[in-house]
């Protein structure tokens, strides 16, 4: 089947099986941001946003965002920004899990998360292996001007 | 891996309720756990079109469409202050942000999930499930159903004065719960929902008089839950566990 | 210093983090076939016939390997020193499979969905053999797991496959009998570690095509590339000139990736088709098929006096390496090495044991490599004995500790597959970690425990630990440094920087040598034809050893620099000097910038290429020293443990970036908290592992970890560079005795099996 969607604000259409993965076809597209982490929704690493809202892209089927909005990192303001306060803590590290960090904490700041506590709770989601989340902590505090 | 070979986004419950009975075909839902799975089909119906994204409050009740997500539900100022935000807390400490932007209140009702905190959080309200087909029908009736080829189209939930209560525990903060209960009281009567045994939640509806002693009450009704053993924990530690977050629970709404 | 101390930017921090197309996957040649394998869903059986016919028919399969199609060379996948302590037991495919998981075929095919139809068209019929599952029964066991004729050792190493024992290892000093009897307080504990899974976030993959040349060429994410380059060779009867192994971006490993794992088989493919290949894991195969931890069994004796003097220490262990013995002997007599000379003043110590095959997941490198293992069965029997003679756990510590001069014989006696090197420790600020550890956790208001409400208590538990800086005469670097016609330099190392920062870091020390700015280096790791040969990211080698090579090729081109500057200046080498921008003359006006000099030099006079190159063997491993220090909230009704701070104060010497050396501290603790609580294996009756994605199998997420305070203290090494010792792998060693520990004081119930789950606190509790 074929699928129209926008990705960055740049329209792309492209032909999919009914069941690929939007990670997958992301990939096809030559969004390399997004990375295949676990297969099953749980790490955060294929995040993007989804109509403005953050989604992991390896749990929902290409098909469905026929007419609809993907960001990635590749597009997103403020994501320089952020990887900038991340490198200033040296929590790039391997650095496989940052564009989905960086989709989902710019998110929250969109929607005016400054409490660090409700911020790691909304990241839960995004795992690390390498950093043990302390220097994402200090980064998102200075990103989000967490107040508390 | 998950295989089918059409893809449609039905505008309407009839226009899905035809194509799910004439072909064989699934109701994706949010689709993050039956994409998991490995199973072939014809046709995947994605509701995302068919309107079923409300939330609506009357004087009596409250209206969750199907495919409303467990972010909009936790987020709604309607959930978020129903009983000092039960649902909402509830929701808020299922998986992850993005997965609750995917995973739809039908979704996770639908398939009868046993590891679920959602469903034992609504069993202890008044909550009824409507079908397309099969009609309303109770929360508790319907997880006892065999009902398959039918759509949830949406749930509602009866405003009552309640005092409620949620406990659960986890070992990583970030997984699914090992037990959890849910207790709600009105005035002269305690509901008790106990989930993730592993199995489905079961409900236990008693007079208030009966938890005159807490501790004895909880001894009886132990004798009537069923635990299994699974990968997270086993049926004795379920057991044990289950006791001192029912207590807990119940002291919270009683006392 | 200018560069080294300070916290510069990862010079590839944007390019990962902004998405750039650097991993493997990304890199792979668009028209890769796709390679799948077809994998054994028995722990141990034998192919007795493969039908391949079917699904060679499915349209856009290109080929389909089984174990008659490849060479039988019996290798080892592990990545270390060759001549290899590890058994070569493994084949590129084999007729008997040893783990559900285990490859029985390879199938290459144009896309995805061929490959897996194809998969499953493959009819193999299998003679089934009881399995060995359960590790302590594997030695006396009827089904050996490594029959075949080609298995053996590389050198003597205690194999005995008839008893499916991959390794064996043992070392004494003093009598531990005799001593024992003369101890007042004597503890005896069993201790067990589990299987813990790397899962570093980008999958294992691996894409191979052949150049003009007609050469193999492999782009994988590794930690030890050129060790991929001879182990292939060696796999395949091809010679090592015709393979390149390029190292993109890696996307963590952990020890996960010191090992060969999907190149062979991309290898055979492209060998077989001439076309490009590609094979990416998916998470359920990274846990199923790759490595994980070497689970172990420690029965720890401790012997003392009954002021606390620590007089003996006996441990006997049994380590299970899963099918295959990679780093079998290896990781066993680091967890010696690695813990007993913390406690250097012992009368008679003992170490002693075998590592098993089993049926289960290969075991393989993991930071901590055996020393953590070793850890939590040490330091916990260490609390036990604190508490047998009613000394502060603390003090019990810093009595017996090794200190700043002294040794321990065991550095010369226990190496890594083979004798060590003795060494006197220049450093060693234990001390000041336990002190200032203990300020930061609150020890003296909060030890043991304090009670939070009916149901709440809080306690508090430490640990030391050590680890140590490379491997002594084994692991090697070099670097080469190159000037460019600009001035700016090309730094090529062999290094294999899998996230940590190496390459930034590598580039600090050669730009502090120079006194030039790190921007002005440029850092290309690693690729088996460009960069010079380095035995890889691993032992936590590539500061103290790689840094070692590159601080030498730097002074070399100081060196060349000051005197090409000498020659066009016209005057006496030892008259000049270089200040970074500018050689000059030392008493007098002449003075020539290195631009100037550098297009001079490609240009017009004199012409000549600048290079230096520097190679590194260590000649002693200085370990890194920590002190971890927990504080847990135990819920005493159901047993749930809340971690509220962690604090780890580190001796690594000179930290090169302290940014970078402060979040390799961060990580590994929480991956040994991860080990401590949460991350739990198990396998199904068949030997099927079931925590095979992240749904079951637990790491640490973000709300599981409290808080994570991480010191260094002021330390200087004399033999690193800079200063400098490793900081890899230390971090991770002490959570599983801290946490356990701290359990105990907060409710008096000893956990002695990894992980410390609820269910095992509320059944212990009484």
């Amino acid at each position: 089947m074929r699928i129209k969607l926008k990705v960055n604000n740049k329209t792309e259409e492209i032909d999919i099986e009914p069941h690929e993965i939007l990670l997958d076809v992301l990939r096809k597209l030559g969004y390399y941001s997004v990375r295949r982490g676990c297969d099953t929704g749980m790490c955060g690493i294929c995040t993007v946003l989804f109509d403005g809202k953050p989604i992991p892209s390896c749990s929902v089927f290409a098909a469905r965002a026929d007419g609809h909005e993907i960001t990635t990192v590749e597009g997103l303001e403020d994501a320089k920004a952020f990887a900038k306060l991340l490198s200033e803590e040296g929590a790039d590290q391997c650095g496989y899990c940052s564009p989905g960090l960086i989709l989902n904490t710019v998110y929250l700041k969109k929607i005016g998360v400054k409490d660090l506590n409700k911020a790691k709770i909304k990241l839960i989601g995004n795992l690390c292996r390498c950093t043990g989340y302390e220097s994402q902590h200090r980064a998102i505090t200075k990103f989000l001007g967490v107040t508390k | 891996m998950i295989y089918f070979k059409e893809y449609l986004k039905p505008k309407n419950l009839q226009e899905a309720y035809e194509v799910l009975t004439s072909k064989n075909a699934k109701i994706i839902g949010g689709a993050t756990f039956l994409k998991l799975s490995n199973q072939s089909f014809e046709t995947a119906i994605d509701l995302i079109d068919a309107k079923l994204d409300f939330i609506r409050e009357s004087e009596n009740e409250i209206e969750i469409g199907a495919m409303v997500t467990l972010s909009e539900f936790g987020d709604n100022p309607i959930i978020s202050n129903l009983y000092n935000g039960f649902l909402k807390n509830i929701t808020e400490n299922i998986l992850s942000f993005q997965m609750r932007n995917l995973i739809t209140v039908g979704g996770t009702i639908f398939p009868k999930f046993g590891f679920s905190d959602l469903i034992t959080g609504l069993l202890v309200l008044e909550t009824e499930v409507h079908l397309y087909k099969n009609g309303k029908i109770r929360l508790e009736d319907f997880l006892n159903t065999k009902i398959q080829k039918d759509i949830l189209e949406k749930i509602t939930i009866k405003k009552k004065p309640l005092a409620v209560s949620f406990k659960n525990i986890k070992n990583s903060e970030y997984d699914f719960s090992i037990i959890n209960i849910a207790v709600s009281k009105s005035e002269n009567e305690v509901k008790i929902a106990v989930g993730a045994r592993p199995a489905m939640a079961v409900l236990i509806t008693k007079d208030l008089n009966f938890f005159e002693d807490i501790d004895k009450a909880v001894e009886s009704l132990l004798n009537k839950i069923k635990f299994s053993d699974d990968l997270r924990a086993s049926k004795i530690y379920r057991q044990k566990v289950c006791k001192a977050l029912l207590k807990r629970a119940l002291r919270e709404v009683i006392q | 210093m200018k560069e080294v101390t300070k916290n510069i930017i990862k010079k590839d921090a944007f390019g990962l983090m902004l998405g750039k197309p650097v991993y493997t996957n990304d890199l792979a040649p668009k028209d890769s076939l796709i390679v799948k394998i077809l994998r054994s869903p028995h722990a141990f059986a034998k192919i007795k016939h493969i039908d391949i016919s079917e699904a060679e028919k499915i349209e856009g399969i290109e080929c389909i390997l089984t174990y008659k199609d490849v060479p039988k060379n019996p290798i080892t996948r592990a990545g270390q020193g060759h001549p290899e302590p590890s058994p070569h037991d493994w084949y590129i495919l084999d007729e008997y499979v040893r783990y559900v998981g285990d490859e029985v075929a390879i199938v290459a095919g144009k896309n995805e969905n061929a490959v897996t139809k194809a998969l499953k068209k493959i009819k193999v019929e299998y003679e089934i053999f009881e399995p060995v599952l359960d590790f302590e029964k594997a030695e006396e066991h009827s089904s050996i797991i490594h029959p075949e004729k080609e298995a053996h050792s590389m050198f003597e190493i205690g194999f005995n496959a008839p008893k499916n024992i991959a390794a064996s290892y043992e070392m004494q000093i003093g009598d531990i009998e005799e001593e024992l009897k003369k101890c007042e307080v004597v503890v005896k504990e069993r201790f067990y570690t589990q299987a813990q899974a790397h899962v570093a976030f980008e999958p294992h993959s691996a894409t191979s095509y052949i150049d003009m040349h007609g050469r193999l060429v492999i782009i994988s994410s590794t930690q030890v590339p050129f060790h991929v380059r001879r182990i292939i060779s060696e796999a395949f009867d091809i010679p090592i000139r015709n393979i390149r192994v390029i190292k993109p971006r890696i996307g963590g490993g952990f020890g996960g990736k010191q090992a060969v794992h999907g190149e062979p088989f991309v290898a055979a493919v492209t060998l077989k088709t001439g076309k490009p290949a590609k094979l990416i894991y998916t998470r359920q195969e990274v846990f199923e098929s790759t490595y994980r931890r070497h689970c172990m069994r420690f029965d720890v004796t401790l012997g003392a006096t009954k002021d606390g003097k620590l007089k003996v220490i006996d441990m006997e262990g049994l380590s299970d390496t899963g099918a295959y013995g990679e780093h079998a002997l290896t990781t066993f007599m680091v967890a010696g090495s690695k813990t007993l000379p913390l406690y250097n003043k012992v009368n008679a110590v003992r170490f002693k044991g075998k590592v098993v095959y089993t049926n289960t997941v290969p075991a393989g490198a993991y930071r901590g490599y055996g020393a953590i293992q070793a850890n939590f069965a040490l330091e916990s029997a260490l609390d036990i004995l604190s508490q047998k003679l009613g000394i502060d756990p603390v003090e019990l510590r810093k009595k017996n500790m090794m200190n700043e001069g002294e040794t321990s014989p065991i550095f010369k006696i226990m190496g890594e597959g083979r004798e060590g090197a003795e060494m006197i420790i220049k450093s060693c600020k234990l001390n000041e970690c336990i002190e200032e550890g203990m300020k930061l956790i609150g020890w003296k208001e909060k030890y043991p425990r304090i009670k939070v409400s009916e149901t709440k208590v809080r306690g508090v538990g430490m640990a030391i630990a050590m680890q140590g800086s490379g491997i002594a005469n084994i692991d090697m670097a070099s670097a080469i440094l190159k000037l460019n016609d600009d001035g700016s330099f090309n730094l090529l190392i062999g290094a294999t920087d899998l996230g940590t920062g190496s390459d930034t870091i590598l580039a600090q020390m050669a730009a502090e040598i120079l006194n030039v700015s790190t921007e002005n280096i440029i850092v290309y790791s690693s690729d088996t034809d460009l960069t010079p040969f380095d035995t890889g990211a691993y032992a936590s080698s590539t500061t103290y050893v790689s840094g070692h090579a590159v601080q030498l090729a730097a002074e070399k081109m100081k060196k060349l620099i000051i005197k090409e500057g000498a020659k066009k200046l016209e005057i006496p080498e030892e008259k000049a000097d270089f200040d970074g921008e500018f050689i000059y003359e030392k008493d007098g006006n002449k003075r020539v910038s290195l631009k100037e000099l550098a297009t001079v030099l490609y240009y017009t006079e004199n012409q000549k290429q600048l290079v230096a190159d520097a190679s590194y063997v260590g000649k002693e491993s200085p370990p890194p020293y920590m002190a971890g220090f927990a504080e847990v909230e135990v819920d005493i009704e159901t047993g749930k443990v809340k971690l509220i701070n962690y604090v780890g104060v580190v001796d690594c010497g000179v930290t090169i970036n302290p940014n970078l050396a402060k979040v390799q501290i961060e990580g590994g603790i929480v991956q040994g908290i991860g080990m401590a609580l949460f991350e739990d294996v198990k396998y199904t009756q068949n030997g099927k592992l079931l925590t095979n994605n992240l749904m079951n199998y637990k790491i640490p997420s973000r709300m599981d970890i409290g808080n994570i305070i991480v010191k260094f203290v002021e330390s200087y090494e004399p033999s690193g560079p800079f200063g400098a010792k490793s900081v890899g792998e230390i971090g991770i060693d002490t959570p599983p005795a801290a946490i356990a520990n701290a359990i105990y004081n907060a409710v008096g119930v000893r956990i002695t099996q990894l992980p410390i789950t609820p269910e095992k606190i509320l059944n212990a509790i009484k």
